[in-house]
Protein backbone atom coordinates (compact mmCIF):
# COMPACT_ATOMS: atom_id res chain seq x y z
CA UNK A 1 0.00 0.00 0.00
CA UNK A 2 1.71 3.35 -0.65
CA UNK A 3 1.56 6.52 1.27
CA UNK A 4 -1.57 8.19 -0.13
CA UNK A 5 -3.61 4.78 0.57
CA UNK A 6 -1.67 4.55 4.01
CA UNK A 7 -2.85 8.60 5.05
CA UNK A 8 -6.00 7.88 3.95
CA UNK A 9 -6.90 4.81 5.64
CA UNK A 10 -5.11 6.79 8.46
CA UNK A 11 -7.40 9.35 8.51
CA UNK A 12 -10.37 7.09 8.27
CA UNK A 13 -9.47 5.49 11.57
CA UNK A 14 -8.91 9.16 12.89
CA UNK A 15 -12.50 9.53 11.70
CA UNK A 16 -13.43 6.07 13.40
CA UNK A 17 -12.11 6.96 17.02
CA UNK A 18 -13.53 10.43 17.20
CA UNK A 19 -16.69 8.71 16.05
CA UNK A 20 -17.02 6.05 18.79
CA UNK A 21 -15.81 8.56 21.62
CA UNK A 22 -18.25 11.15 20.78
CA UNK A 23 -21.02 8.32 21.08
CA UNK A 24 -19.60 6.86 24.18
CA UNK A 25 -19.23 10.63 25.69
CA UNK A 26 -15.79 9.17 27.00
CA UNK A 27 -12.73 7.81 26.19
CA UNK A 28 -9.01 8.71 25.29
CA UNK A 29 -8.97 10.29 21.52
CA UNK A 30 -5.25 11.93 22.40
CA UNK A 31 -3.40 9.19 22.61
CA UNK A 32 -5.55 7.17 19.99
CA UNK A 33 -5.04 10.08 17.35
CA UNK A 34 -1.24 10.02 18.02
CA UNK A 35 -0.68 6.12 17.50
CA UNK A 36 -3.16 6.18 14.34
CA UNK A 37 -0.34 5.90 11.63
CA UNK A 38 1.25 3.43 13.68
CA UNK A 39 -1.53 1.82 13.97
CA UNK A 40 -2.72 1.88 10.25
CA UNK A 41 1.27 1.04 9.21
CA UNK A 42 0.97 -2.70 11.40
CA UNK A 43 -2.61 -3.67 10.46
CA UNK A 44 -2.62 -2.69 6.93
CA UNK A 45 1.13 -3.13 5.65
CA UNK A 46 3.05 -4.30 8.45
CA UNK A 47 1.53 -7.49 10.28
CA UNK A 48 1.01 -11.22 9.10
CA UNK A 49 -2.49 -10.97 9.41
CA UNK A 50 -5.91 -12.29 8.40
CA UNK A 51 -9.60 -10.68 9.22
CA UNK A 52 -11.06 -13.02 7.82
CA UNK A 53 -9.28 -15.60 10.03
CA UNK A 54 -8.58 -13.22 13.53
CA UNK A 55 -7.24 -16.74 15.20
CA UNK A 56 -4.88 -17.88 12.12
CA UNK A 57 -1.84 -19.80 14.36
CA UNK A 58 0.54 -17.95 12.91
CA UNK A 59 -0.29 -14.95 13.00
CA UNK A 60 1.46 -12.03 13.89
CA UNK A 61 0.32 -10.70 17.12
CA UNK A 62 -0.33 -7.46 18.62
CA UNK A 63 -0.71 -6.21 22.40
CA UNK A 64 -2.00 -2.62 23.08
CA UNK A 65 -0.46 -1.84 26.74
CA UNK A 66 -1.40 1.29 26.82
CA UNK A 67 -5.00 -0.10 26.64
CA UNK A 68 -6.89 3.23 26.70
CA UNK A 69 -6.23 3.87 23.63
CA UNK A 70 -8.39 1.43 22.78
CA UNK A 71 -10.93 3.47 20.38
CA UNK A 72 -7.67 3.45 17.87
CA UNK A 73 -6.71 -0.09 18.32
CA UNK A 74 -11.44 -0.69 17.46
CA UNK A 75 -11.08 1.71 14.67
CA UNK A 76 -8.03 -0.06 12.73
CA UNK A 77 -9.27 -3.08 13.57
CA UNK A 78 -13.07 -2.44 12.19
CA UNK A 79 -11.40 -0.01 9.18
CA UNK A 80 -9.45 -3.48 8.90
CA UNK A 81 -12.36 -5.36 8.30
CA UNK A 82 -12.78 -7.38 11.66
CA UNK A 83 -16.40 -5.99 12.83
CA UNK A 84 -18.63 -3.63 11.24
CA UNK A 85 -17.08 0.31 11.24
CA UNK A 86 -20.60 1.12 12.39
CA UNK A 87 -20.52 -0.65 15.83
CA UNK A 88 -17.69 1.54 16.79
CA UNK A 89 -20.85 3.85 18.38
CA UNK A 90 -21.66 1.26 20.58
CA UNK A 91 -17.87 1.97 22.39
CA UNK A 92 -18.34 1.69 26.35
CA UNK A 93 -22.03 0.98 25.80
CA UNK A 94 -23.52 -1.59 28.09
CA UNK A 95 -23.56 -4.52 26.33
CA UNK A 96 -21.45 -3.36 23.64
CA UNK A 97 -18.59 -6.00 22.81
CA UNK A 98 -16.60 -2.80 22.74
CA UNK A 99 -15.29 -2.95 26.34
CA UNK A 100 -13.72 0.45 27.42
CA UNK A 101 -10.16 -1.11 27.29
CA UNK A 102 -9.53 -3.79 25.13
CA UNK A 103 -10.95 -7.20 26.35
CA UNK A 104 -10.08 -10.85 24.66
CA UNK A 105 -13.31 -11.53 23.47
CA UNK A 106 -13.13 -9.18 20.38
CA UNK A 107 -12.19 -10.04 17.16
CA UNK A 108 -8.40 -9.73 16.59
CA UNK A 109 -7.67 -8.53 20.25
CA UNK A 110 -4.97 -10.90 21.55
CA UNK A 111 -4.71 -10.15 24.93
CA UNK A 112 -6.78 -7.91 27.36
CA UNK A 113 -4.88 -4.86 28.56
CA UNK A 114 -5.92 -1.05 29.99
CA UNK A 115 -3.86 -1.50 33.70
CA UNK A 116 -0.36 0.18 32.19
CA UNK A 117 2.68 -1.77 31.97
CA UNK A 118 1.15 -5.35 31.71
CA UNK A 119 0.86 -5.51 27.87
CA UNK A 120 4.37 -5.62 27.28
CA UNK A 121 4.84 -8.27 29.66
CA UNK A 122 2.48 -10.55 27.85
CA UNK A 123 3.78 -9.78 24.48
CA UNK A 124 7.00 -10.72 25.84
CA UNK A 125 5.32 -14.02 26.75
CA UNK A 126 4.36 -14.41 23.45
CA UNK A 127 7.45 -14.23 21.33
CA UNK A 128 9.61 -16.16 23.69
CA UNK A 129 6.34 -19.00 23.38
CA UNK A 130 6.96 -18.33 19.17
CA UNK A 131 10.76 -19.03 20.32
CA UNK A 132 10.37 -22.02 21.91
CA UNK A 133 7.70 -23.27 19.35
CA UNK A 134 9.62 -22.46 16.74
CA UNK A 135 7.63 -20.27 14.74
CA UNK A 136 8.40 -17.49 13.30
CA UNK A 137 5.24 -14.90 13.95
CA UNK A 138 6.38 -11.38 15.52
CA UNK A 139 5.15 -9.68 17.99
CA UNK A 140 4.21 -6.11 18.26
CA UNK A 141 3.41 -4.23 21.54
CA UNK A 142 2.08 -0.72 21.94
CA UNK A 143 2.62 1.50 25.27
CA UNK A 144 2.42 4.95 25.96
CA UNK A 145 5.08 7.32 27.00
CA UNK A 146 3.52 7.68 30.07
CA UNK A 147 3.38 4.06 30.89
CA UNK A 148 6.83 3.54 30.64
CA UNK A 149 6.84 5.12 34.31
CA UNK A 150 5.44 1.91 35.60
CA UNK A 151 8.50 -0.67 36.89
CA UNK A 152 6.63 -3.58 35.08
CA UNK A 153 7.75 -2.52 31.90
CA UNK A 154 11.31 -2.42 32.57
CA UNK A 155 10.93 -6.00 34.53
CA UNK A 156 9.82 -6.98 31.14
CA UNK A 157 12.27 -5.12 29.03
CA UNK A 158 15.02 -6.63 31.05
CA UNK A 159 13.64 -9.75 30.57
CA UNK A 160 13.50 -9.40 26.65
CA UNK A 161 16.93 -8.26 26.02
CA UNK A 162 18.38 -11.20 27.95
CA UNK A 163 16.35 -13.89 26.26
CA UNK A 164 17.69 -12.15 22.62
CA UNK A 165 13.89 -11.70 21.62
CA UNK A 166 14.15 -10.64 18.42
CA UNK A 167 10.61 -11.36 17.22
CA UNK A 168 9.67 -8.60 19.58
CA UNK A 169 9.33 -5.06 18.36
CA UNK A 170 7.92 -2.30 21.73
CA UNK A 171 6.69 0.79 20.47
CA UNK A 172 6.88 3.69 22.72
CA UNK A 173 4.20 6.47 21.65
CA UNK A 174 6.42 9.45 22.47
CA UNK A 175 3.56 11.94 22.46
CA UNK A 176 5.19 14.02 25.66
CA UNK A 177 1.76 14.01 27.58
CA UNK A 178 0.40 12.47 30.59
CA UNK A 179 -2.98 13.08 32.26
CA UNK A 180 -1.68 15.63 34.56
CA UNK A 181 0.41 17.19 32.18
CA UNK A 182 3.95 16.91 30.14
CA UNK A 183 5.48 13.58 31.25
CA UNK A 184 8.86 15.62 31.60
CA UNK A 185 7.03 17.64 34.51
CA UNK A 186 5.00 14.76 36.14
CA UNK A 187 8.01 12.27 36.35
CA UNK A 188 10.39 12.54 33.39
CA UNK A 189 11.29 8.76 31.61
CA UNK A 190 13.59 10.61 29.62
CA UNK A 191 16.29 9.74 27.95
CA UNK A 192 13.61 7.20 26.56
CA UNK A 193 15.88 6.18 23.74
CA UNK A 194 18.92 5.10 26.26
CA UNK A 195 17.24 3.72 29.07
CA UNK A 196 15.64 0.90 25.79
CA UNK A 197 19.38 0.82 25.00
CA UNK A 198 20.91 0.09 28.56
CA UNK A 199 18.08 -3.07 28.79
CA UNK A 200 19.84 -4.20 25.92
CA UNK A 201 16.99 -3.44 22.94
CA UNK A 202 17.79 -2.28 19.80
CA UNK A 203 16.50 1.21 19.25
CA UNK A 204 14.78 3.60 16.14
CA UNK A 205 13.84 7.03 16.79
CA UNK A 206 10.85 7.78 14.15
CA UNK A 207 8.61 10.60 12.95
CA UNK A 208 5.40 9.01 13.77
CA UNK A 209 3.73 10.59 11.22
CA UNK A 210 5.75 10.04 8.02
CA UNK A 211 5.06 6.29 6.44
CA UNK A 212 8.36 6.69 4.88
CA UNK A 213 9.95 6.86 8.48
CA UNK A 214 7.39 4.04 10.20
CA UNK A 215 8.20 1.80 6.58
CA UNK A 216 12.04 1.64 7.04
CA UNK A 217 11.70 1.55 10.90
CA UNK A 218 9.48 -1.67 10.98
CA UNK A 219 11.80 -2.63 8.26
CA UNK A 220 15.20 -1.98 10.43
CA UNK A 221 12.92 -3.79 13.35
CA UNK A 222 12.32 -7.09 11.23
CA UNK A 223 15.97 -7.28 10.21
CA UNK A 224 17.36 -6.68 13.38
CA UNK A 225 18.97 -10.07 15.12
CA UNK A 226 20.10 -11.01 18.02
CA UNK A 227 18.25 -8.35 20.33
CA UNK A 228 14.47 -6.83 20.47
CA UNK A 229 14.03 -3.44 18.87
CA UNK A 230 12.52 -0.31 20.48
CA UNK A 231 10.76 1.70 17.84
CA UNK A 232 10.09 5.33 19.94
CA UNK A 233 7.13 7.16 17.80
CA UNK A 234 7.59 10.65 18.08
CA UNK A 235 4.20 11.76 17.79
CA UNK A 236 1.85 15.01 18.05
CA UNK A 237 -0.92 13.90 21.07
CA UNK A 238 -4.39 14.61 19.70
CA UNK A 239 -2.73 14.03 15.93
CA UNK A 240 -5.44 15.36 13.08
CA UNK A 241 -7.74 17.61 15.39
CA UNK A 242 -6.96 21.08 15.69
CA UNK A 243 -7.99 21.73 19.08
CA UNK A 244 -6.98 18.32 20.10
CA UNK A 245 -3.16 18.56 19.10
CA UNK A 246 -0.67 18.75 21.86
CA UNK A 247 -2.87 19.32 24.82
CA UNK A 248 -3.24 17.28 27.48
CA UNK A 249 -6.60 17.61 28.43
CA UNK A 250 -8.18 15.50 25.53
CA UNK A 251 -6.32 12.71 27.26
CA UNK A 252 -9.48 11.51 28.05
CA UNK A 253 -12.18 13.56 27.56
CA UNK A 254 -14.70 13.05 24.94
CA UNK A 255 -16.37 16.05 22.79
CA UNK A 256 -19.39 17.32 22.84
CA UNK A 257 -21.83 17.74 19.68
CA UNK A 258 -19.89 20.99 18.44
CA UNK A 259 -16.70 19.80 19.21
CA UNK A 260 -17.34 16.51 17.90
CA UNK A 261 -18.55 18.68 14.56
CA UNK A 262 -15.13 20.79 14.32
CA UNK A 263 -13.07 17.60 14.21
CA UNK A 264 -14.88 15.88 12.01
CA UNK A 265 -14.33 18.84 9.31
CA UNK A 266 -11.15 18.76 10.35
CA UNK A 267 -10.62 15.42 9.09
CA UNK A 268 -12.70 16.30 6.33
CA UNK A 269 -10.72 18.66 4.94
CA UNK A 270 -7.77 16.22 4.98
CA UNK A 271 -9.38 13.67 3.23
CA UNK A 272 -10.19 15.87 0.55
CA UNK A 273 -6.38 17.10 0.47
CA UNK A 274 -5.61 13.71 -0.16
CA UNK A 275 -7.93 13.11 -2.82
CA UNK A 276 -6.86 15.93 -4.75
CA UNK A 277 -3.24 15.05 -4.04
CA UNK A 278 -4.50 11.44 -5.48
CA UNK A 279 -5.88 12.89 -8.08
CA UNK A 280 -2.91 15.23 -9.11
CA UNK B 1 3.48 -41.87 65.38
CA UNK B 2 7.48 -42.06 64.33
CA UNK B 3 6.89 -43.89 61.54
CA UNK B 4 4.54 -41.42 59.62
CA UNK B 5 6.08 -40.44 56.39
CA UNK B 6 6.39 -36.57 56.11
CA UNK B 7 7.09 -34.40 52.90
CA UNK B 8 6.68 -31.21 52.51
CA UNK B 9 3.81 -30.34 50.04
CA UNK B 10 6.45 -27.65 47.33
CA UNK B 11 8.46 -30.98 47.28
CA UNK B 12 5.55 -32.88 46.05
CA UNK B 13 5.21 -29.83 44.01
CA UNK B 14 8.14 -30.08 42.11
CA UNK B 15 8.33 -33.96 41.80
CA UNK B 16 4.48 -33.63 40.32
CA UNK B 17 5.75 -31.52 37.34
CA UNK B 18 8.68 -33.44 36.85
CA UNK B 19 6.72 -36.58 36.40
CA UNK B 20 3.71 -35.46 34.58
CA UNK B 21 6.38 -33.53 32.08
CA UNK B 22 6.48 -36.16 29.47
CA UNK B 23 2.43 -36.22 29.88
CA UNK B 24 1.99 -32.68 29.20
CA UNK B 25 4.56 -31.37 26.65
CA UNK B 26 3.13 -27.96 26.51
CA UNK B 27 4.04 -27.84 30.12
CA UNK B 28 6.60 -25.17 31.21
CA UNK B 29 7.64 -23.54 34.25
CA UNK B 30 8.62 -20.32 35.74
CA UNK B 31 9.97 -19.20 38.45
CA UNK B 32 11.52 -15.51 40.15
CA UNK B 33 14.75 -16.64 41.46
CA UNK B 34 13.42 -19.39 43.81
CA UNK B 35 13.99 -22.92 42.53
CA UNK B 36 15.42 -24.37 44.74
CA UNK B 37 13.20 -23.28 47.22
CA UNK B 38 9.95 -23.67 45.15
CA UNK B 39 10.92 -26.72 44.57
CA UNK B 40 11.00 -26.41 40.95
CA UNK B 41 14.58 -27.33 40.61
CA UNK B 42 13.87 -30.88 40.26
CA UNK B 43 11.85 -29.91 37.14
CA UNK B 44 14.79 -27.69 35.68
CA UNK B 45 17.00 -30.27 36.27
CA UNK B 46 15.36 -32.83 34.31
CA UNK B 47 13.63 -30.47 31.67
CA UNK B 48 16.05 -27.23 31.77
CA UNK B 49 14.56 -25.88 28.37
CA UNK B 50 11.53 -25.87 29.26
CA UNK B 51 12.20 -24.26 32.69
CA UNK B 52 12.52 -20.26 32.57
CA UNK B 53 13.60 -18.23 35.45
CA UNK B 54 12.55 -14.84 35.09
CA UNK B 55 15.13 -13.21 38.09
CA UNK B 56 13.00 -11.18 40.94
CA UNK B 57 10.42 -9.77 38.89
CA UNK B 58 7.01 -11.70 40.10
CA UNK B 59 4.63 -9.23 38.43
CA UNK B 60 6.29 -9.63 34.66
CA UNK B 61 6.47 -13.25 35.22
CA UNK B 62 2.66 -13.51 35.28
CA UNK B 63 2.40 -11.37 32.56
CA UNK B 64 4.82 -13.59 30.88
CA UNK B 65 2.99 -16.49 31.83
CA UNK B 66 -0.13 -14.99 29.93
CA UNK B 67 1.72 -14.33 26.87
CA UNK B 68 2.86 -17.66 26.77
CA UNK B 69 -0.25 -19.30 27.16
CA UNK B 70 -1.66 -17.38 24.60
CA UNK B 71 0.63 -19.40 22.18
CA UNK B 72 -0.24 -22.48 23.52
CA UNK B 73 1.80 -23.64 26.64
CA UNK B 74 0.74 -24.27 30.03
CA UNK B 75 2.76 -22.15 32.05
CA UNK B 76 2.74 -23.11 35.98
CA UNK B 77 4.11 -19.67 37.80
CA UNK B 78 5.89 -20.63 40.88
CA UNK B 79 7.60 -17.89 43.71
CA UNK B 80 6.34 -17.63 47.67
CA UNK B 81 2.49 -17.38 47.97
CA UNK B 82 3.69 -13.88 49.34
CA UNK B 83 4.76 -12.39 46.11
CA UNK B 84 2.95 -14.58 43.67
CA UNK B 85 -0.66 -14.20 45.03
CA UNK B 86 0.89 -10.72 46.98
CA UNK B 87 2.70 -8.74 44.78
CA UNK B 88 1.63 -9.94 41.45
CA UNK B 89 -2.09 -9.62 42.35
CA UNK B 90 -3.26 -7.23 39.97
CA UNK B 91 -0.78 -9.34 37.17
CA UNK B 92 -2.91 -12.25 38.07
CA UNK B 93 -6.33 -10.46 38.09
CA UNK B 94 -5.41 -8.59 35.09
CA UNK B 95 -3.27 -10.28 32.91
CA UNK B 96 -4.74 -13.65 34.02
CA UNK B 97 -7.77 -13.77 35.53
CA UNK B 98 -10.04 -10.89 33.49
CA UNK B 99 -9.08 -13.17 30.07
CA UNK B 100 -9.25 -15.72 31.75
CA UNK B 101 -5.91 -17.65 30.48
CA UNK B 102 -4.89 -21.31 31.05
CA UNK B 103 -2.14 -20.28 33.63
CA UNK B 104 -1.04 -22.31 36.63
CA UNK B 105 0.11 -20.68 40.04
CA UNK B 106 2.19 -22.79 42.45
CA UNK B 107 2.81 -20.82 45.08
CA UNK B 108 4.80 -22.39 47.88
CA UNK B 109 5.81 -20.90 51.53
CA UNK B 110 1.93 -19.77 52.52
CA UNK B 111 1.07 -19.33 55.86
CA UNK B 112 3.19 -19.27 59.09
CA UNK B 113 4.93 -22.31 58.43
CA UNK B 114 7.13 -20.69 56.37
CA UNK B 115 8.78 -20.59 60.21
CA UNK B 116 12.07 -18.51 60.90
CA UNK B 117 11.46 -15.72 58.14
CA UNK B 118 8.81 -14.18 59.63
CA UNK B 119 5.91 -12.42 59.02
CA UNK B 120 6.86 -10.40 55.81
CA UNK B 121 7.10 -13.72 54.05
CA UNK B 122 4.43 -15.51 56.00
CA UNK B 123 1.21 -15.23 53.84
CA UNK B 124 -1.99 -15.00 55.85
CA UNK B 125 -3.88 -13.69 53.02
CA UNK B 126 -3.49 -16.09 49.61
CA UNK B 127 -6.30 -17.47 49.68
CA UNK B 128 -8.61 -14.50 50.18
CA UNK B 129 -6.94 -12.66 47.38
CA UNK B 130 -7.81 -15.74 44.87
CA UNK B 131 -10.59 -16.72 45.40
CA UNK B 132 -11.96 -13.15 44.78
CA UNK B 133 -11.31 -13.63 41.10
CA UNK B 134 -13.86 -14.83 39.26
CA UNK B 135 -13.24 -18.31 37.18
CA UNK B 136 -10.15 -18.95 39.43
CA UNK B 137 -9.56 -22.46 40.60
CA UNK B 138 -8.28 -22.47 44.25
CA UNK B 139 -6.70 -25.91 45.82
CA UNK B 140 -4.78 -26.28 49.31
CA UNK B 141 -3.74 -29.69 49.36
CA UNK B 142 -3.06 -31.41 52.84
CA UNK B 143 -0.09 -33.29 52.08
CA UNK B 144 2.00 -35.30 49.77
CA UNK B 145 -0.59 -37.70 47.76
CA UNK B 146 -3.03 -34.63 47.96
CA UNK B 147 -0.46 -31.93 46.45
CA UNK B 148 0.55 -34.58 42.87
CA UNK B 149 -2.98 -35.11 42.25
CA UNK B 150 -3.82 -31.35 42.21
CA UNK B 151 -1.12 -30.44 39.74
CA UNK B 152 -2.46 -33.05 37.72
CA UNK B 153 -5.75 -31.88 38.28
CA UNK B 154 -4.29 -28.42 37.14
CA UNK B 155 -3.20 -29.45 33.94
CA UNK B 156 -5.91 -31.14 33.08
CA UNK B 157 -8.26 -28.26 33.71
CA UNK B 158 -8.73 -25.96 31.52
CA UNK B 159 -8.64 -21.79 32.72
CA UNK B 160 -6.28 -20.70 35.68
CA UNK B 161 -5.66 -22.39 38.75
CA UNK B 162 -4.26 -21.01 41.69
CA UNK B 163 -2.34 -24.49 43.94
CA UNK B 164 -0.98 -23.54 48.06
CA UNK B 165 1.97 -25.21 48.79
CA UNK B 166 4.19 -25.62 52.16
CA UNK B 167 7.17 -25.17 53.33
CA UNK B 168 7.32 -27.62 56.17
CA UNK B 169 7.18 -31.14 56.16
CA UNK B 170 3.51 -33.01 56.62
CA UNK B 171 2.25 -36.24 57.09
CA UNK B 172 1.05 -38.23 54.27
CA UNK B 173 -2.48 -38.53 55.19
CA UNK B 174 -4.03 -39.68 51.95
CA UNK B 175 -2.07 -42.88 51.01
CA UNK B 176 -5.03 -44.97 50.71
CA UNK B 177 -6.40 -47.19 47.89
CA UNK B 178 -10.03 -45.41 48.78
CA UNK B 179 -8.18 -41.62 47.70
CA UNK B 180 -9.99 -40.08 44.81
CA UNK B 181 -9.23 -36.51 43.58
CA UNK B 182 -11.43 -34.38 41.91
CA UNK B 183 -11.21 -30.10 41.74
CA UNK B 184 -14.29 -28.71 43.84
CA UNK B 185 -14.99 -32.10 45.87
CA UNK B 186 -14.34 -32.58 49.73
CA UNK B 187 -13.20 -35.81 51.48
CA UNK B 188 -15.20 -36.75 54.42
CA UNK B 189 -11.81 -37.57 56.13
CA UNK B 190 -13.48 -39.59 59.16
CA UNK B 191 -17.23 -39.40 60.07
CA UNK B 192 -19.14 -38.20 63.10
CA UNK B 193 -22.67 -36.60 64.62
CA UNK B 194 -21.28 -33.65 67.42
CA UNK B 195 -19.38 -31.12 65.41
CA UNK B 196 -18.34 -30.73 62.13
CA UNK B 197 -14.59 -29.50 61.52
CA UNK B 198 -13.62 -28.12 58.20
CA UNK B 199 -9.67 -27.84 57.06
CA UNK B 200 -7.37 -27.36 54.60
CA UNK B 201 -3.90 -27.53 54.25
CA UNK B 202 -1.66 -28.99 57.04
CA UNK B 203 -4.37 -28.46 59.20
CA UNK B 204 -6.12 -31.46 58.16
CA UNK B 205 -3.80 -33.47 59.98
CA UNK B 206 -4.35 -31.03 62.78
CA UNK B 207 -7.98 -31.39 62.72
CA UNK B 208 -7.87 -35.31 62.65
CA UNK B 209 -5.68 -35.49 65.66
CA UNK B 210 -7.85 -33.02 67.50
CA UNK B 211 -11.16 -35.38 66.41
CA UNK B 212 -9.05 -38.31 68.39
CA UNK B 213 -8.67 -36.29 71.68
CA UNK B 214 -11.91 -35.34 71.19
CA UNK B 215 -13.26 -38.93 71.00
CA UNK B 216 -11.56 -39.61 74.36
CA UNK B 217 -13.66 -36.66 75.80
CA UNK B 218 -16.77 -38.76 74.16
CA UNK B 219 -17.41 -35.96 71.83
CA UNK B 220 -17.48 -37.45 68.43
CA UNK B 221 -16.34 -34.99 65.47
CA UNK B 222 -16.84 -35.47 61.72
CA UNK B 223 -13.61 -33.95 60.08
CA UNK B 224 -14.00 -33.21 56.12
CA UNK B 225 -11.35 -31.78 54.35
CA UNK B 226 -11.52 -29.12 51.61
CA UNK B 227 -8.83 -28.76 49.16
CA UNK B 228 -10.53 -27.48 46.81
CA UNK B 229 -11.65 -23.54 48.57
CA UNK B 230 -13.29 -22.77 45.28
CA UNK B 231 -15.53 -23.81 43.84
CA UNK B 232 -16.40 -24.82 46.60
CA UNK B 233 -17.89 -28.40 47.97
CA UNK B 234 -21.27 -26.94 49.03
CA UNK B 235 -23.39 -30.24 49.38
CA UNK B 236 -20.38 -31.83 51.87
CA UNK B 237 -20.32 -28.84 53.81
CA UNK B 238 -24.53 -28.42 54.15
CA UNK B 239 -24.38 -32.10 55.00
CA UNK B 240 -22.26 -32.33 57.63
CA UNK B 241 -23.91 -29.34 59.17
CA UNK B 242 -27.30 -30.63 59.17
CA UNK B 243 -26.35 -33.56 60.97
CA UNK B 244 -24.20 -32.04 63.90
CA UNK B 245 -25.18 -28.59 63.57
CA UNK B 246 -21.82 -27.28 64.96
CA UNK B 247 -19.51 -26.21 62.48
CA UNK B 248 -15.24 -25.38 62.79
CA UNK B 249 -13.03 -24.62 60.21
CA UNK B 250 -9.15 -25.02 60.78
CA UNK B 251 -6.60 -22.91 58.24
CA UNK B 252 -3.29 -22.04 58.10
CA UNK B 253 -4.76 -18.62 56.91
CA UNK B 254 -5.90 -15.27 58.51
CA UNK B 255 -9.77 -15.91 59.40
CA UNK B 256 -10.66 -13.38 57.26
CA UNK B 257 -11.31 -13.98 53.40
CA UNK B 258 -10.11 -18.19 53.52
CA UNK B 259 -11.62 -21.73 53.93
CA UNK B 260 -13.52 -19.91 57.13
CA UNK B 261 -15.20 -17.30 55.07
CA UNK B 262 -16.33 -19.23 52.50
CA UNK B 263 -17.60 -21.94 54.60
CA UNK B 264 -19.53 -19.29 56.51
CA UNK B 265 -20.67 -17.59 52.81
CA UNK B 266 -22.11 -21.38 52.06
CA UNK B 267 -23.97 -21.92 55.45
CA UNK B 268 -25.34 -18.26 55.68
CA UNK B 269 -26.77 -18.67 52.56
CA UNK B 270 -28.32 -21.76 52.96
CA UNK B 271 -28.58 -23.52 56.61
CA UNK B 272 -27.00 -20.66 59.01
CA UNK B 273 -25.50 -23.09 62.26
CA UNK B 274 -22.84 -21.22 64.58
CA UNK B 275 -18.96 -21.42 63.26
CA UNK B 276 -16.07 -20.94 64.84
CA UNK B 277 -13.73 -19.80 62.56
CA UNK B 278 -9.48 -21.19 63.34
CA UNK B 279 -6.96 -19.66 61.89
CA UNK B 280 -4.62 -16.41 61.83
CA UNK B 281 -7.18 -13.99 64.09
CA UNK B 282 -6.20 -10.83 62.17
CA UNK B 283 -2.26 -10.96 63.18
CA UNK B 284 0.51 -11.12 61.58
CA UNK B 285 3.02 -14.18 62.25
CA UNK B 286 6.51 -14.08 63.36
CA UNK B 287 9.48 -15.74 63.54
CA UNK B 288 10.11 -19.20 65.24
CA UNK B 289 10.51 -23.00 63.77
CA UNK B 290 6.90 -24.12 62.28
CA UNK B 291 6.39 -26.38 65.05
CA UNK B 292 6.28 -23.35 67.15
CA UNK B 293 4.40 -21.00 65.27
CA UNK B 294 1.64 -23.57 65.19
CA UNK B 295 1.63 -24.49 68.63
CA UNK B 296 1.76 -20.61 69.36
CA UNK B 297 -1.50 -19.75 67.49
CA UNK B 298 -3.35 -22.68 67.93
CA UNK B 299 -3.12 -24.54 64.54
CA UNK B 300 -1.97 -28.31 65.99
CA UNK B 301 -4.28 -30.95 67.46
CA UNK B 302 -4.05 -29.83 70.77
CA UNK B 303 -5.29 -26.36 69.70
CA UNK B 304 -7.80 -27.37 67.60
CA UNK B 305 -8.62 -29.74 70.14
CA UNK B 306 -9.20 -26.64 72.64
CA UNK B 307 -10.96 -24.25 70.41
CA UNK B 308 -13.36 -27.35 69.64
CA UNK B 309 -14.16 -28.10 73.47
CA UNK B 310 -14.35 -24.03 73.90
CA UNK B 311 -16.85 -23.57 71.03
CA UNK B 312 -19.12 -26.80 72.18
Amino acid sequence: MNNLELQKRANDVRKGIVTAVHSAKAGHPGGSLSAADAYTFLYFEEMNIDPANPDMENRDRFVLSKGHTAPGLYSTLANRGYFPVEDLKTLRKLGSYLQGHPCIHIPGVDMASGSLGQGISAAVGMALGAKLNNKDFRVYTLLGDGEIQEGQVWEASMFAGHRKLDNLCVIVDNNGLQIDGRIEDVCSPYPIDKKFEAFNFHVINVDAHDFDALRAAFKEARETKGMPTCIILHSVKGKGVSFMENNADWHGTAPNDEQYAVAMADLDKIEKELEKAGEA
Amino acid sequence: MADVKKIATRESYGNALKELAEEFPDLVVLDADLAAATKTGIFKKAYPDRHIDCGIAECNMMGVAAGLSLVGKIPFVSSFAMFAAGRAFEQVRNSVGYPHLNVKIGATHAGITVGEDGASHQCNEDIALMRTIPGMVVMCPSDDVEAKAAVRAALEHEGPVYIRFGRAAVPVINDNPDYKFEIGKGTVVKEGTDVTIVATGICVDSAIGAAEKLAADGISAEVINICTIKPLDEEIILNSAKKTGKVVTVEEHSVIGGLGSAVCDCLCANNPVPVKKIGMQDIFGESGSAAALVQKYGLDAEGVYKSVKEFL
